[in-house]
Formats: structure tokens, sequence, C-alpha cells
């Protein structure tokens, strides 16, 4: 595309009939990877590149607290170059991934070659989150100093997929972390009530003869987690909570003022659990997917605010991993480019929020959790140029063979959604343009 | 007129009331073909390949769907995990695909996982049956009940409207149990559980049936109790103190067995822990145990399901 030839040697940037927050149409102008301009009917100047945006919202570029990028280890599933190009196109402008590799990303060296990986990608900046014990095995703290310290400069310490299930590990690991401002992000799901668990223990999985993942599994870690929070005056983060009861909990911690964040994910707020009732592990996932009240408690949830912030939880897996029985396949699904489509037909669509509430839930908070300074900035004069323009008249329907990802596990295949991504920009620069990757964006492109 | 049944047989749901009548018909038919002669086989399914694709031993319901694929005149082949390449790890879609391109008609899989029935179904042309995945549904097992019941208590015609059955034991993880409440539902007849609240599995109030954690009171006015098997191992998690308090509150003796009809019948799937849901003296009952006679009705319920799935043209009444 000869405009994007151009425009990549460009050093300016004019965005024409924008809407920012979804308001009132203006121009936006873009130096040095920088918003230096918001007006109406801004000039061009000679060497600037124009964009038309034909009326298209602009949302700062999306953050992501919950992606698995595979790299290093299974890179037949995923890879952070394709991870990071099913991010750009999904609108996001930064991730954090998951410490689940393998090896695990529990030391700094790890933990550095995935952040390097995501600079040399240059498409999301790509922020490793650290195990927050060894081997994510759940006996011995991982050197969470040491990764704090490293160049990928870990805030947020998960161990993802597994629970931090002793409470006094949970607590150290709480207390720890506060000499660097960090987080611990919990999966939370009590081990021993969940042996052997496949779906939501309810209705459908007493039918389908599944072991029952029970809502109380997930409710009694939070519960736990905020009060061990509350004594230690420490950030506690709750991983993809599914559950009405744990948006209870939750909404009682933050009540007391105590330091608690959320996040739900863009397939707990859509699809349910009878969704398995043809075996299909492509809707396996883990927390698994709970029932039609549990969605309308996530989204008022997200709504008012007790859930902090959407995150994919992005778990690419390979076809092997999927196709195969219910009880054998991996848990996970796709969201990195759906995700903000989700949210537009869960939230904004149903006017549970406007779309400064998306840009808060998407871009602010989740940037405020994993403390990214330069991120979820509002889009101000002065802020970083990262962006997104999301023509919202749009529908997409989605091809799974399409996605930029290298695995093919989405639970969306077919289904018809609102609002299409028609570009993304990180510092001023774009990363997606008319809904494509911009070619020869970065070093090393080939694939 | 015909009634087809469809192209597998995956849960007891995949039948109505006609389909499941005209299926139990077509088991007593070909049950009468069989009395009496000499060389027990019909040329019926000549040429046609069914595999046995076991992940699980089951030398019982192996060998049943075995003689009746093999008194239809089909060609058996007997796949089990053990010592195949299964057991060296290939998926269980390789191994669909191989069967499919070795030209099997119809594929009888047991199974360790629940739904694995239904993910083949998807990758195979030919039909599916279902004979046990995991604790999901056991469809054959509980036509075979039905069979039995029909024959003992309504002279071996129509369906079971108005018969009480009651059915104790691990609820839980039992495929039979689930595959029994739909069929004996879709047959009209009034289906009770009983189990201690821990071998019931949550969301079981949403079921077509009567559920109690006393079998001392759900006994009067049976027809049928069933008894299902319940292992001694399910006490180390926690599901049940001891064997000795499970039999002693959920196992069927003689005494319990005196507050009952006189023509209630003893069923069990099988293996039985002998003295530990039922005892040996009930067990062995010859009035009321009609425990062989399921396993006898099975083949011709087998019979009759294959027959039906593969003659193509569903069961014509005569």
């Amino acid at each position: 595309m000869s405009n994007q030839a151009r425009f990549n040697d460009q050093r300016g940037l004019l965005l024409r009939a924008v809407r920012p927050y979804g308001e009132a149409a203006v121009d936006v102008r873009i130096l040095d990877g920088t918003i230096a301009e918001i007006g109406a009917d801004l000039a061009p100047a000679d060497d600037e590149t124009v964009i038309d945006g034909g009326g298209a919202v602009l949302l700062p570029g999306l953050v992501d607290l919950h992606v698995h990028l595979r790299e290093p280890g299974r890179e037949d599933a995923e890879t952070v170059r394709t991870g990071s190009e099913a991010a750009a196109l999904g609108g996001f402008t930064a991730v954090f991934a998951m410490p689940n590799t393998d090896p695990t990303a529990d030391t700094a060296g790890v933990v550095e070659q995935v952040f390097r990986l995501g600079e040399q990608t240059g498409l999301v900046d790509v922020h490793p989150i650290g195990a927050v014990t060894v081997g994510r095995a759940g006996l011995q703290l991982a050197e969470l100093g040491a990764m704090a310290d490293s160049v990928a400069r870990v805030r947020v310490f998960s161990d993802d997929g597994a629970c931090v299930s002793d409470p006094a590990l949970m607590r150290r690991a709480l207390e720890y972390v506060k000499a660097f401002d960090g987080v611990i992000a919990q999966h939370a799901e009590e081990p021993r009530l969940t042996v052997g668990a496949q779906l939501n223990e309810g209705v459908v999985s007493a039918r389908l003869g599944l072991t029952g993942w029970p809502a109380a599994a997930e409710e009694a870690i939070i519960a736990r987690d905020t009060l061990l929070a509350a004594h230690v005056d420490s950030r506690l983060h709750v991983c993809h909570v599914s559950t009405a009861g744990s948006v209870d909990i939750i909404r009682a911690a933050k009540a007391k003022g105590w330091q608690v964040s959320a996040e739900v994910t863009p397939h707990h707020l859509l699809l349910t659990d009878d969704l398995a009732e043809d075996y299909d592990p492509v809707f396996k996932v883990n927390p698994p997917l709970r029932t039609a009240s549990d969605i309308a408690a996530l989204r008022a949830g997200l709504a008012d605010g007790t859930i902090d912030c959407v995150a994919t939880d992005h778990a690419p897996h390979s076809s092997e991993d999927k196709e195969s029985e219910w009880g054998s396949a991996s848990p996970g699904m796709l969201g990195l480019q759906t995700a903000l489509s989700v949210v537009i037909e869960t939230m904004v669509e149903t006017g549970a929020l406007d779309w400064r509430g998306v840009a808060d839930r998407m871009s602010a908070a989740p940037a405020r959790i994993g403390r990214l300074a330069d991120q979820g900035r509002p889009i101000a004069i002065g802020s970083p140029a990262n962006l997104v323009l999301v023509d919202d008249t749009a529908h997409w329907t989605v091809d799974r063979a399409a996605l930029a990802s290298k695995s093919r596990n989405t639970p969306y295949e077919g289904r018809t959604l609102p609002g299409r991504v028609v570009a993304t920009f990180l510092r001023g620069t774009a990363t997606v343009l008319d809904g494509k990757l911009v070619a020869g964006q970065v070093a090393g492109a080939s694939r | 007129m015909s009634v087809s049944i469809g192209r597998h047989l995956l849960s007891s749901q995949d039948l109505n009331n006609e389909t499941a009548v005209a299926l139990l018909d077509t088991a007593a038919r070909l049950d009468a073909a069989m009395t009496g002669r000499e060389v027990k086989k019909l040329p019926t399914l000549r040429g046609r390949t069914v595999v046995n694709l076991f992940y699980e031993d089951s030398t019982r319901t192996r060998t049943s769907f075995e003689l009746a694929a093999k008194r239809l005149s089909a060609d058996v082949v007997n796949f089990s995990a053990k010592g195949s390449s299964v057991s060296k790890g290939e998926s269980l879609k390789d191994t669909a695909l191989t069967l499919q391109a070795m030209g099997s008609d119809a594929v009888v899989i047991r199974h360790h996982l629940s739904g694995a029935p239904r993910r083949l179904a998807t990758w195979i042309e030919g039909s599916v049956i279902n004979a046990g995945d995991g604790t999901h549904e056991h469809p054959t097992q509980a036509l075979l009940d039905a069979f039995t019941m029909r024959r003992r208590l309504r002279d071996g015609e129509g369906d079971l409207k108005g018969l009480r059955v009651v059915v104790v034991g691990d609820v839980l993880h039992s495929r039979v149990a689930r595959s029994n409440v739909r069929l004996l539902r879709t047959l009209g007849a009034e289906v009770v559980l009983v189990a201690p609240p821990t071998l019931l599995p949550v969301g079981v109030a949403e079921w077509p049936c009567e559920v109690s954690y006393d079998l001392d009171s759900a006994l009067p006015g049976a027809d049928v109790v069933m008894m299902l098997r319940v292992q001694r191992e399910r006490m180390t998690a926690s599901y049940f103190p001891s064997a000795r308090e499970y039999s002693r509150r959920y196992g069927l003796d003689a005494a319990r067995l005196a507050k009952c009809e006189e023509h209630t019948l003893v069923m069990h799937p099988g293996p039985m822990n002998r003295g530990m849901e039922i005892s040996a003296e009930v067990a062995d009952d010859p009035r009321r145990s009609v425990i062989t006679e399921q396993v006898t009705n099975g083949v011709s319920v087998r019979m009759a399901v294959l027959y039906m799935l593969l003659s193509g043209e569903g069961v014509a009444n005569e």
C-alpha cells in the first residue's frame, strides 16, 4: 500500500474527523510520537500524512493485563511476534505476558528474553509477568526482586494457571512485592475443590457428566486473599473473575478501602456453560464458562467499577491440544482480536458503558494496575500517541483462519460482532492501518 | 410405516417414546427369531463391519456387542486401547480417521471421558454407538433395563407408563443413572433417585425425577429397585465414611427387600460389589433378582440398535 509506505517515512501525522471517546469529531495532530494538537479543521503541514478517520471512534490504545504468548517453549501455538500481531490488530498497544512458559518466567533471564522479543517485534509493548513461585509450583518464592530490577521492570507477578493456594506463601508474596510497588495477580482456584474439574458445577455439568468446577472454589480464594491483602496493606489483583459471588466479595473489599483490583475476560461477559453441550473443547476454559446470572453480575460489576478492567486471557492452543475429548483438551481461548468487539456487544450496545468507560476499563485501569506510565493516558495534548481508531458502525464475522494468532481456538467462529479496529498507533507509529498490519514496521519482519 | 432412530446412538435423549418403543419391539422380534434356532445367526448385516473401540476394559459390554453384531452376521473388529496405537499416544481423532479409512460401518465406543462418542461422531461418517462414556451416558444399558422391565412387568409390550423405578447409589459418577433417568421418563415411568447427598450431582434438582436421601422411605410402592455399583475407593475421597456405613444406609439386603411389593424386581447393571450395595442373598434371589436376565437381554437390545442404525431403513413393522 503506497500510502503506508509513504507513511512510515513521515514525521507528522494528522488524523482527520475522529471522535475521541465517541464524542464530537475533531482533528488530532501527532508529532514525535506525542499528541501535539487537537482541534477542528487543523491545516495539514507540508510533510504530514493525513488519515481520514471518517468519524470513527478514537480511544487510547488498549492494554491487556493477561495474555499467553507461549514463547519460550510452545512456539507451535504462539510466539511473541504472532501474539503481538493479534494484539495490534485487536487495538492493543501493550500486553502483559503470563509466565507459564517453558522454561517458566521465574527468573530475570527469562523475563528479559520475553521483554526483548517484544521490543524486537515492536508492534505492542510486551511486559512480562513474573512467576510468584519457582516453576509456578507453589512452594518457594521466585526471585521477585531480581525480576523487578531487571530490564523488564516486572511489577505484576502471577502463577496464572495455578493458584498460589498456600495461604502463608500468598501472604509473604503480597508483603514482599510492596518493596517495589508490585502486585500479585491471583488465579483464584482452590485446588482441593477443583480436582479433575471440567465445567462450571451446575445444571449443565450434571447433565453432561463432567466434573464440576464450583463457584465457591474461586470465591473462597478471593475472600481469603482480600483479607490477606488488607492485613499486610498490599496490592492484590484478581485474574479472570467469573462468578456473581466473586463480584460481591470484591465489592465488599473495595468498600473497606482495601487495595484490590480485578479483571474480567470478554468470554465471561458473553458465553455460558451450556455451550459445552457438544463437548467441543473450544469452549473449555479455566475458570469455566458460567451461567447467565453470573454474566449479568459481571457486566454490572464492570459497569460500576467493582471490576476494574477487561483482560483477554488470550490462550492459544495447538490443534492437537484442542481437537480431542473435552476431558483431555487444554483449557483456553483466543481473545486479542475479538476483545473490543465483545465489549462493545456486551457493554456499549447494552448501555452499561459509554466510550469513556471502555477507555477506562480497557486502557487506563489496566495500565494503572500494571504501573505503566506511558500507556492508558487520556487523549490530550502531551499524551503519548498510543491510540486505536474504531469503526463503531461496522460488523465483522469471525473467521478463525483469518486471525493472526498461530492457533485457531476462538470460541466466536462464525459469529458476527460489532466494531472494527481500523488503525492502531504505538507512540505515533501505525501498527495497523485499514484493519491490516502495517508491513515492514519492524526489524526482522519475516516469519 | 418405518421408524428411524437416526445415524448415531449417543445418548438416551436421542430417542423419543416412539423410537424407543420401536427399538424395544425390534429387540423382542430379534430375540424371538433367535429362540430355538440351532444356528444363532441372522444374515441381516452380512458384509458390514462393526468396530468395538474400547478405551476402558469392559469384558461384559464388549462381549455383548460382539455377540450382537456376530448374530447379525456382521464382521467384528475389536480394538482395545491396550496394546494398540492408542496406548502409544495416538489421539482419538487419528484413531477415528484410521477406522474411517478402513471402511467401518459402525463404531461402538467405550471411553473413560464424558462426551468422547459425540466428538467421535463429528470425525467419522459411519454410525457411532455409545457403549458408556465417562460419567455421562450408557444408553444401551438403559435400553436393556427398559426391555427387562417391560418383559417382566408389562407383558413385553408398549412403554413403561406408571412404573415406579427406584435407582440407588452413586448417581454422581453413574452413566447408567443418567441414561436411565432420561429413557425411563421418555417411556413414561416415574424415577426416584436415592443416594447420600455427596453422591448426587449439584444440579440434580433439574432432572425429571424425584430425589431422596432415605432408602427405606423410597422402597414401598417401587416396581423396580435398581442398585448402582459403588466403588469402595469413593470413601477415601470422603463421599461416605466407610463401606459399612454406606451398606447400612443404602445397601439392599433381605430385610429391606421385604418392605417392597411382591412383584418388585431387583436390578443391577453389574459388576456388583456384593456386601456393599447389594447382599448376596438379594442378588441371587431367584424370584426378585433379574440381574442375569439383564445380561441376556443386552444382546437382543444391542442387536436391535445395530439393526436399526445399519439396515438403513429403520425398523419395518410387521
